[in-house]
Formats: C-alpha cells, structure tokens, sequence
C-alpha cells in the first residue's frame, strides 16, 4: 500500500464530519482499525458509516459483514439516517456478508474447523464490488458463534492479513464490556489491528456524554484524548474537534453596531465583526433586551439574524421585542430572522452545536445570539459545557459572524457567574448588567469590562428600559463595589 | 437423507471430513452426499450461509441440521443425524 516519504503510511478519509480533523486525514489506508466500545456507542453507525460515505463521495465499493444483525436489519436501520444500502446493492457497490447467527446456522462440533468459508465468501463480496471499504462487525459476535478461542485467534489474524494483502482499508469492531480498562473481552481482537479507535457513551454527573478516541495509529499521526461526539438524525456520527480549530483565529478590524448607539460609543465604535460577546446579568437586568437591541441593530443595516432561546417561547420573544418597540414578525417575513426556540433539555450539547452548526450553513446569518448558555449549562457537564461554548465561539468566528451569548448570575446583587467565569477566557467582548440600590430605588447598571483589542469605556452607567429599548446614562460617580454587590456611596457625591 | 459437506479445497481438514463422512454413509443406500468446495463456489456457501469448514449439513429429513469440524467426532455425527452405529455392532 502506499506510503508518505516519511514513512508512515497514507490515510484514507473517512469523510465522517470531524473525524479526519482529529485523524489527521483519515484511517490509515490499506490497514485494518478497530472501533472498540461499550453496547450502544455507535460502533455499527460507525462501521455502515465508513462505507457509506466511500460511497458517496469517491464511488469506493463496499462490503459489509454482519455477524450481529442480519443484512436485512442493518438496511433498515440504516434508513433513518438516510442511507438507501439496497439501491447501492442494487447499483454494485455495496455487498453484505451475512453471517449473522441464526438458530438454523447453528451447529454441533464434531472436530476441529477453520472459518476458511468466510473468508472465501469476503473475497467474492469484494471482487464483486471492487471493494476499497471493508467493515466487518462485530469480531465479538463471531466469537460467540464459535467457542475455541485458540481456533479464533488464529482465524481473525488469518481474516485481517487477508484483508491487508487485499489492500483494502477496514474497519472491525468490537463490544467492550466498561468504557474504561481492558479494550475488549477476550483479548484477541488487540492483537489482530495496528489501529485502534475507541467510542464510549458514559454517565458523568448524571448526563450521558458521547466521545471517540483515537488510542494508536502504528506509525501514523493522530489527535490524542477524547472529543465529543454526536449522532444526529440524517447525517450519522459527527465528532466536534475542539482543540484543532482552537488554533484558527482571525481578527477583523470591522466594527458593527450593538444596536443601541450608546454602548457602541462605550466599546470604542461597536463590536468587531467577527467578535463573540457575552451580557451577565442577573435575571431582569436586561439581558434579553440587548439580545433584542442586538437583532434590531443587525435588521436596520439589512443583516441575517439568528437567534438560538433556551429560556423562553417564540411568542414571549416577540411579545417582549413588541413592547421595546421592535418588530421580528416583520424582520422574519422580510427574511432576515430567524428564531429557534428549543428547551436546552431537548438533547445533548453535542447535539445542539451540531444543529446549531447546520442552521448556521443554511441561514447563512451575519449575527447569531445566544440566550442564554447558562440554560445550556444546567442541562450538562462543566467539561461538556467549556466544550460546547468553544465550539460555537471557534465555528462563528471562522465565518465571520458576530456573537453575542447571555449568561445568567446567580445573584442579584452583582457577583460572578459561574457561566462567565468559565467562559469568559473565550468571548471578546463582556458587558455587565447589575441591579443598583441607590437611594431606595432598585436601578439598572451596565459596564464593558472587558473588550479585546479596543479601549473601551471604563465606567458604569445607569441605564433605564422604556417602550423604545435601551437607555444609557451618565456615568455613576462617586460609587464604588458595584461588581461585587455591594456598592457604597461617597458622601460628597452631590448626587447621592 | 440429503447431506451437503462443504469443503475448502484440498485441505487436510477436507479430506478428512469426506473420509469420516464415507465411513457414515458405508452400506446405506438412503444417503445422498453432495460435496461442494467453497474455495471455488463461494457464492453457494454464501447463500447457505457457511463460516466454518468443513460443515455437514442434513438438509432432509427436516428440521435442517448442521455438523461444524472435520467429523472426527464420529459418534457425535451419528448421534446428530440419528444414525444407528453400523449393522455388526447393532447384532452383537
């Protein structure tokens, strides 16, 4: 098979969306891998995947061996995720092995055997489709069917170096019983691959959390650890590869207008283009109404919109923009909005970035929102979140769209977030909004503390909500320990 | 009785099957033996859903029963196939 100059031999793509990123191209081409993983991983999703995408995007013949579900199953569990396997049977690219158990295929043993049939029926399947894509799922499964693990060892090693010789690239999986510690049941399947993948789906703190790990590519670069993964309905499994597009960072020295004139001039002339910012506050401060300010200032200068709520209903939306004085009906019907209203509880976060990802490819919006992450938050892991957050901040900023993500606080009284605090390393641009008391009224404040690459406005400013958005006032003088909730009045102060 | 052993090639392991199966068959005229190598029909062991060679399958009497190995089991194979051993043993 061929190699790179250095050696290391060549990958073929998988073409599953983000896999190739954290592979570094591909499975290595003309070798056999093992997806290894607990019952309910995706490990046969994975398999049909390699040969499905092969099919679709270079025209590479397939072949399947099942030894777990019948051909029959496997076509029709496949179809929700849109893959029509019979029409690629049909067209001659795609061939089952079906040797799955079945009480009449059973038999007694009477002497010593080899799975030589098997490996004759593979090759036919293969010359039948000039096969480049092999699966063969499960090893585990063929295992049960025969109890000798001697004859096993011999016949699986038999089984791959035929497919080595063949020159076809291969995918075998294999069911562990944990996601962590010994890689498969008996052993055997280790010796058999240079390759090994790993998919596991565990429970951290309650909430089901999917990745993939790649744990050896003999001689061939590879992302190490785990990254999340999703499978979504119509696409199959997709892996989000945090860490490799964290490299990519452009900056623009566009401005765009928050959508209330006074905060752009407190941000040194508006956000930049490609920014993402996040608005703290407790709730009622505001929060939704910059979001909304947000949409209108986009809308005025005939930008796309797309607004992703986790807290409230399209209808409360619209209403509480109505009563600011702002229209999405009509930004909706003149195309330029989007609302996606969905409780965060509906799926995974994983799940989330990826539709969130997809609508963005439709749309094609020029400003997204968020509001808010921390309804994101409560519905999964710290390490799930920081993940989530990152994928959205990394995705908008490569296409050049601007972002602006609210964050609830816990308190009232000013103090932090627990949502800004750990997103706060990733965002551009924060505002605060704080509830001041000040001489027996509860008033509204708000403050940039944050703005990369700009100066910015340093001080904080009362700002009031009428029927016509947001506010801004003068700059609170002579008070102090507003952050923290606690704020004190200078005597002097004439105002106070 | 419709036996079909299936068969790679010219393997020990073949050749011993069909010595073993020969043996079985001896002196009964109700046995019809068909032999078929998968090496060169692998689209046969394909649609009979063979793994493992050699295998005997008795396709009639009904239900279809199958017999994975090279038959060195020989009271085993008869046991499946409800063969009585040969005639000089059922008169002793």
């Amino acid at each position: 098979m061929s190699a790179s100059p250095n050696g290391a031999p060549a990958k073929l793509p998988t073409f599953l969306e983000g896999f190739d990123v954290i592979a570094d191209g591909g499975l290595p081409a003309g070798r056999v891998t093992l997806v290894s993983g607990t019952a309910g991983t995706g490990k046969t999703i994975f398999a049909v995947q390699f040969l499905v995408e092969g099919i679709r995007k270079s025209n590479e013949g397939a072949v399947f061996v099942t030894f777990e579900e019948s051909a029959q199953d496997i076509r029709q569990n496949m179809l929700s995720f849109g893959w029509d396997i019979q029409r690629w049977e049909d067209e001659g690219l795609w061939a089952f092995v079906d040797a799955a158990f079945a009480p009449d295929t059973a038999g007694t043993i009477a002497g010593s055997y080899d799975l030589s049939a098997l490996t004759a029926r593979i090759e036919h399947a293969m010359a039948k489709v000039n096969a480049k894509r092999v699966a063969l799922d499960s090893f585990s499964a063929v295992q049960g069917q025969f109890p000798d693990l001697g004859t096993m060892r011999a016949e699986l090693f038999r089984i791959t170096n035929t497919l080595k010789a063949l020159g076809v690239t291969a995918v075998v999986t294999s069911e562990r019983t944990h996601d962590y510690g010994e890689l498969t049941r008996s052993g055997i399947e280790e010796f058999v691959a240079d390759n090994v993948v790993i998919l596991r789906n565990v429970l951290d703190d309650e909430k089901r959390r999917r990745t993939v790990e790649i744990l050896k590519f003999r001689g061939a670069y590879h992302q190490r650890g785990e990254y999340p993964l999703a499978i979504i309905p119509d696409t199959g499994l997709v892996v989000v590869p945090l860490s490799a597009n964290e490299l990519r960072q452009r900056s623009t020295e566009i401005r765009i207008t928050s959508g209330v004139e006074e905060l752009d001039r407190m941000c040194g002339g508006g956000f930049f283009r490609d920014s993402v910012t996040l608005v703290s506050g407790a709730t009622g401060t505001g929060k939704t109404l910059l979001v909304t300010e947000f949409v209108k200032g986009g809308f005025e200068h005939g930008e796309k919109v797309l607004v992703f709520a986790f807290e409230e209903s399209r209808e409360q939306l619209t209403r509480n923009a109505r009563g600011w004085g702002v229209d999405f009906q009509k930004m909706e019907e003149a195309g330029q909005l989007r609302l996606r209203c969905q409780y965060p509880e509906m799926t995974g976060p994983e799940e989330h970035l990826v539709q969130m990802k997809a609508l963005v490819q439709e749309f094609k919006p020029d400003r997204v929102a968020i509001d808010s992450l921390s309804a994101v938050e409560r519905v999964t892991t710290p390490k799930s979140f920081r993940e989530f957050v990152l994928g959205v901040t990394t995705f908008l900023r490569d296409h050049d769209i601007a972002g602006l993500f609210t964050a609830t606080t816990p308190q009232l009284l000013g103090g932090s977030s627990i949502t800004a605090t750990h997103v706060s390393t990733v965002t551009d641009t924060i505002v605060l909004l704080r509830y001041l008391e000040r001489q027996g009224e509860v008033q509204r404040g708000i403050t940039v503390l944050k703005m990369r690459g700009s100066m910015h406005d340093k001080s904080i400013r009362e700002f009031k909500i009428d029927g016509s958005g947001m506010h801004i006032g003068e700059p609170l003088v002579g008070i102090t320990g507003v952050l923290s909730g606690s704020p004190i009045y200078r005597a002097s102060d004439p105002g106070a | 009785m419709l036996l079909k052993l299936y068969v790679s090639g010219e393997l020990p392991r073949s050749v011993t099957a069909i010595r073993r199966l020969r043996e079985i068959c001896a002196g009964r005229d109700d046995c019809d033996v068909e032999v078929i190598d998968v090496l060169a029909h692998p689209e046969v062991a394909e649609a009979a859903q063979i793994l493992a060679t050699p295998t005997l399958v008795r396709e009639i009497p009904l239900p279809p029963q199958r017999i994975l190995g090279d038959l060195s089991d020989i009271a085993m194979v008869r046991s499946v196939l409800n063969l009585s051993p040969p005639d000089t043993e059922v008169s002793r």
